[in-house]
């Protein structure tokens, strides 16, 4: 299906069990332990061998020599991968450096050997008996030195800067200006499941059943890092434990599986050890942000610039904090630019809505303060400024925008027009109570996504796609589109996920999944609709699915007739044509937050929070509310606690497991309401649903941040919010 | 992790003569904190003596009308013991405070005093640590150390003992009662079981390889207000930036010991003399104090906290 226009109205209008509060129906699988994971996947491969990593001990350098004598000889160890006995790996899509072989040493953690014994306990004990010896370079371990003289990120139109109109004269014209810089640390997706593969080998066939989210780029990439043809490469990931962006990319776990497994002559089982998901794989880069704006009086933005420093090693762009700030506000003057410190540390990549999370934590903490300054409301100051257009390419407009409708709505239910506007001003006991709010924004993506459908002779369906369901709900909302679409009870569908064999799915990744993966279903339901109507000479525009029968011109037949002289097979995808182009394509939210903050040792807590959101059609309320809500206990987490912390000396994160390393818990979330408010964009997909998975967490940042604000008087610009960067500021105790 | 010899005891004198004939065993509880480092081979005991059938496992009355603590009971069971409740509420509080419900249930009361310090680099076995390997050096004095230690630390180690029970117990002048393999018996006044670090910081507390823990008695009650904060970054589940156990009468006179800032629970006589001016009994805590850059700003935290603290023995709003 090629989608130029948008649809008119369409069968999922009708919104009979699409768009219906369902249970996850993968649900009864995995609370009772039978969803099967990569790493315990013990029935695919008999006689599977345990790998385990020695990782790099240091940052940057090279290997001289291993010394494997004593490791080799403990009990059980069956062979010893090294680096140094394979060809640095060819890039596979996403990497910035080789995932594994050749000597040279480019972060901590680096994977120098797999040791495969017998037993896991067998190969992690052998592992630490793998001498290595190094050569150290002095490395650049310390964005903050580095970040000052950092050049711009060379795009492939030249340097990533964007002017409109004539910044620097409105700004110094500006009745009311601001000038602030935020800063936003090194930050780790800390997903439950770590990364974990299992590889074996049939001839020049390689299965590896993985955790990964993106299964069709990652089949090409493990061909090419192995030089394989893709056509004897499978990947099956039914099952993760999170990704957040982790798992976008191969990592080292399915290579090294591989390469060993091939050494050992048997399938061999690797997991990332909880220290390697930080220092191994990826995370998202720390920014400097410099925001400068000049308004009127009334808060109309005359003058928008905002310019990023992010880092990453050499040859992959950082976080971009500016894309947002390209499309969210109007204002005629406007200046953006990236800059990139090329750093010795860890690799760092996609990492949930990587760019608008970190670059709304400083765009709307910057809004809030110009809001201080004009003396007006900061919802306000965000609707004055609301745009129906892409404000760089004016004749571009939104497909749909809703933000001011967020914030109006979400204000009202929050009662937001009950806060105290004097900062520190709200006492209850010792605690300090604020209120804060941003806006959230995350652009919706078009991803080509295809499918298969099969009706069974008992009438039943199955949906078989390389689409990944990493804790979001893509079970779910498959099975409800098919459901719809051929009037069939939600029971009487099947759905296969995760698995290469089968129809290229966009993944999981960038909040494109449930609009696209839904969209490519629906496209192959449309053709197995026409297949069945076909064969009952019925018109199939004219014709209604309902109750397992197929219903036109006053007839009426049972799908099982369709199907009595065997399966009907029908595959479709969806494909986009030049309607991103047209149209700008956005998710919108309202994120509104109260913390209190203990005057004594400025302890902070969020006591509530609500985020009103405008994501096109809501596919499913109950699963798109555990994404929303999933990401607002991520942007809490971003906003008070998390942060990898550098050692500048040494290059790597020190608080490399999940005690150092504090993600918000149960304790740190007490309320979360989530509003969605009815929208459809036809122009976004066929089942005129957007993105949602990743706008919960944008904006919550700065929310948190505007309400210690709000509850102190303490304006923190440096995340996360930690005490100790205003406990000197507290009244005095 | 390093392969070992595993034994179970079923009396204290037995745990100690197991450990005694064993050079370099350990005792083996809960094992909340022993096995992770056995993983990652900080620990490397060539041998484990489980001293969980030794039925040191209950609480019961002393003569003096205090409470003897068997070292098997578990946080669980302490915290939420009827007695304890009611006289020692400090105790049972600072248990709450630590760790999770699951932990709770295995940890014991004689391993949660032994558990060691929670510093990144004592935990990650490529960097330079100490405590970890005598004489490589402290990597975390230069490096990240916002959690570590401001007062009774040394040039050789700037590790926090990390525990809560302990900050408790020290403020009721617990003790510690054990036995060695000659039958001899200790008691070890709780103030006097962990060593500072000095230049050995590898040696954390006065047991003997030998000696086992097998009570920590309490004297009769103190009465008055009983307190524990804990002050940290995120709600639940981590170590202490600083906390405080304090017991208070109604003018705010008491005693205080302070958790998350040394290799012990700390104490410090003329600071509960000072009580209840807050300023003066904080600056006993931390004049010794010398803290690095990115942890100084536990020193007002102590001020700050003990504030809080009195603000609520005072009764004021919580």
């Amino acid at each position: 299906m090629k989608y130029t226009t948008p649809a008119g109205e369409t069968v999922i209008d009708r919104q009979r069990v699409v768009g219906q509060p369902t249970t996850r129906v993968d649900g009864p699988l995995k609370v009772t332990g039978h969803a099967p994971y990569a790493y315990e996947r013990h029935d695919v491969a008999a006689n599977q061998a345990y790998g385990y990593i020695v990782p790099s001990a240091i940052a940057k350098g090279r290997v001289r020599s291993m010394d494997l004598a004593e490791a080799k000889a403990q009990p059980g160890v069956i062979t010893i991968l090294t680096t140094t006995e394979v060809d640095e790996l060819p890039l596979g899509m996403g990497h910035t450096v080789p995932l594994f072989g050749g000597s040279q040493i480019r972060f901590y953690h680096q994977a120098l050997a797999l040791v495969v014994a017998e037993t896991f306990e067998q190969a992690r004990a052998a592992a630490k008996l793998v001498r290595v010896d190094y050569e150290r370079t002095p490395g650049n371990h310390d964005f903050h030195a580095l970040a000052p003289d950092a050049p711009l990120v060379e795009g492939s139109d030249g340097p990533d800067v964007s002017k409109v109109g004539d910044f620097e004269a409105a700004y110094a014209s500006a009745p009311v200006t601001i000038d602030v810089t935020y800063e936003t640390p090194h930050e780790s997706h800390a997903m439950m499941e770590p990364h974990a593969s299992i590889a074996a080998w049939e001839g020049e066939k390689l299965s590896l059943w993985t955790s990964n989210q993106m299964i069709a780029w990652s089949k090409q990439a493990v061909a090419k890092m192995l030089d394989l043809d893709p056509a004897n490469v499978r990947l099956d990931s039914p099952f993760l434990g999170g990704g957040f962006g982790a798992k976008l990319f191969v990592r080292v776990d399915a290579v090294a599986a591989a390469l060993a497994a091939k050494k050992a002559g048997r399938p061999v089982k690797v997991m990332l050890d909880r220290p390697l998901v930080f220092n191994n794989t990826t995370h998202r880069s720390a920014t400097i942000q410099r925001l400068r704006f000049g308004a009127e009086r009334d808060g109309r933005l005359t003058a928008i610039s905002h310019e990023c420093t992010s880092g990453n090693l050499a040859g992959q762009e950082g976080e971009n904090g500016i894309a947002q700030t390209r499309l969210l506000y109007a204002g005629a003057n406007r200046y953006t630019a990236q800059r990139i410190a090329r750093l010795d540390l860890p690799e760092a990549n996609a990492m949930r809505a990587p760019g608008e999370t970190a670059g709304l934590m400083a765009l709307e903490g910057a809004m809030d303060e110009l809001a201080e300054k004009l003396g007006m409301d900061p919802v306000e100051l965000r609707i004055v400024n609301d745009t129906q257009v892409d404000p760089e390419t004016p004749n571009r407009p939104y497909s749909s925008r809703m933000m001011v409708e967020c914030l109006r709505r979400g204000a009202e239910a929050f009662g937001w027009d009950k806060r105290n506007t004097t900062p520190g001003g709200w006492r209850e006991g010792r605690w300090l109570i604020g209120h804060g709010m941003a806006v959230g924004f995350r652009n919706s993506v078009q991803m080509k996504s295809a499918a298969r459908v099969r009706l069974s002779g008992n009438g039943k369906l199955t949906v078989e796609t390389d689409m990944t369901d990493i804790g979001t709900g893509s079970y779910t909302i498959l099975a409800q589109t098919a459901a719809e679409m051929l009037g069939l009870p939600l029971e009487d569908i099947t759905v296969t996920l995760g698995d290469s064999d089968m129809p290229a799915s966009c993944g999981s990744g960038g909040q494109w999944g449930a609009q696209n993966s839904t969209s490519g279903v629906y496209a192959a339901c449309v053709k197995l609709r026409e297949d069945i109507a076909e064969r009952f000479a019925m018109d199939p525009n004219a014709a209604e699915f309902a109750d397992g029968e197929i219903r036109a011109g006053g007839e009426s037949r049972k799908l099982t007739e369709a199907t009595a002289s065997g399966e009907i097979v029908a595959e479709d995808s969806v494909e986009y044509d030049d309607l991103s182009q047209k149209y700008q394509q956005s998710t919108f939210a309202g994120h509104f937050v109260e913390i209190a903050v203990d005057a004594y040792t400025g302890e902070t807590y969020v006591r509530r929070m609500l985020a009103a959101c405008a994501a096109g059609r809501i596919l499913n309320p109950i699963s798109a509310r555990s994404q929303v809500i999933g990401a607002m206990t991520m942007g809490v987490g971003g906003a008070l606690t998390e942060e990898l912390a550098v050692d500048t000396r040494f290059g790597f994160f020190v608080n490399h497991d999940l005690a150092g390393y504090e993600v918000p818990v149960h304790a740190d979330i007490p309320h979360q309401e989530v509003i969605f408010l009815d929208e459809l964009d036809a122009i976004a997909s066929p089942m005129k649903a957007k993105g949602v998975g990743e706008l919960g967490l944008c904006g919550v940042g700065a929310a948190v941040a505007n309400a210690l604000y709000n509850a102190t008087g303490v304006r923190v610009r440096e995340y996360p919010l930690t005490l100790d960067k205003y406990l000197d500021k507290l009244p005095a105790v | 992790m390093k392969p070992f010899s595993y034994e179970r005891v079923s009396s204290p004198a037995e745990a100690a003569a197991a450990a005694a004939r064993a050079r370099g065993a350990k005792f083996i509880a809960g094992g909340t904190n022993l096995l992770d480092l056995m993983k990652l081979e900080i620990e490397t005991p060539h041998h484990l003596v489980d001293v969980t059938g030794t039925g040191l496992d209950t609480i019961t009355e002393t003569d003096e009308g205090g409470l003897r603590i068997g070292a098997l009971v578990s946080n669980t069971a302490l915290a939420s013991d009827e007695r304890v409740k009611r006289d020692y509420a400090v105790l049972s509080r600072a248990i709450v405070a630590g760790a999770s419900g699951q932990l709770r249930n295995k940890a014991t009361t004689g391993g949660n005093l032994l558990q060691r310090t929670r510093c990144p680099y004592f935990y990650d076995t490529n960097q330079a640590c100490n405590k970890r390997k005598p004489g490589s050096g402290c990597a975390a004095k230069e490096g990240v150390s916002r959690q570590l230690g401001i007062v009774g630390v040394s040039d050789a180690c700037i590790a926090t003992y990390p525990g809560d029970m302990a900050v408790a117990l020290r403020v009721l002048d617990a003790v510690v009662e054990t036995v060695k393999a000659d039958g001899t018996t200790r008691a070890i006044p709780l103030g006097e079981f962990h060593r500072l670090w000095g230049d050995t910081p590898h040696i954390e507390t006065v047991l003997e390889p030998d000696e086992m823990i097998t009570a920590v008695t309490l004297p009769k009650p103190l009465g008055g207000t009983h307190i524990y904060h804990k002050v940290r970054d995120r709600r639940s589940y981590a170590f202490a930036l600083v906390s405080v156990a304090a017991v208070l009468d109604a003018e705010g006179k008491g005693r205080v010991a302070i958790g998350g800032i040394a290799p012990r629970p700390w104490r410090v006589e003329s600071a509960d003399a000072a009580l209840p001016d807050v300023k003066a009994a904080a600056r006993a805590l931390t004049q010794e104090a010398s803290p690095t850059d990115q942890n100084a700003f536990k020193i007002a935290l102590v001020e700050r906290t003990l504030a809080g603290v009195m603000a609520k023995a005072r009764g004021e709003a919580a």
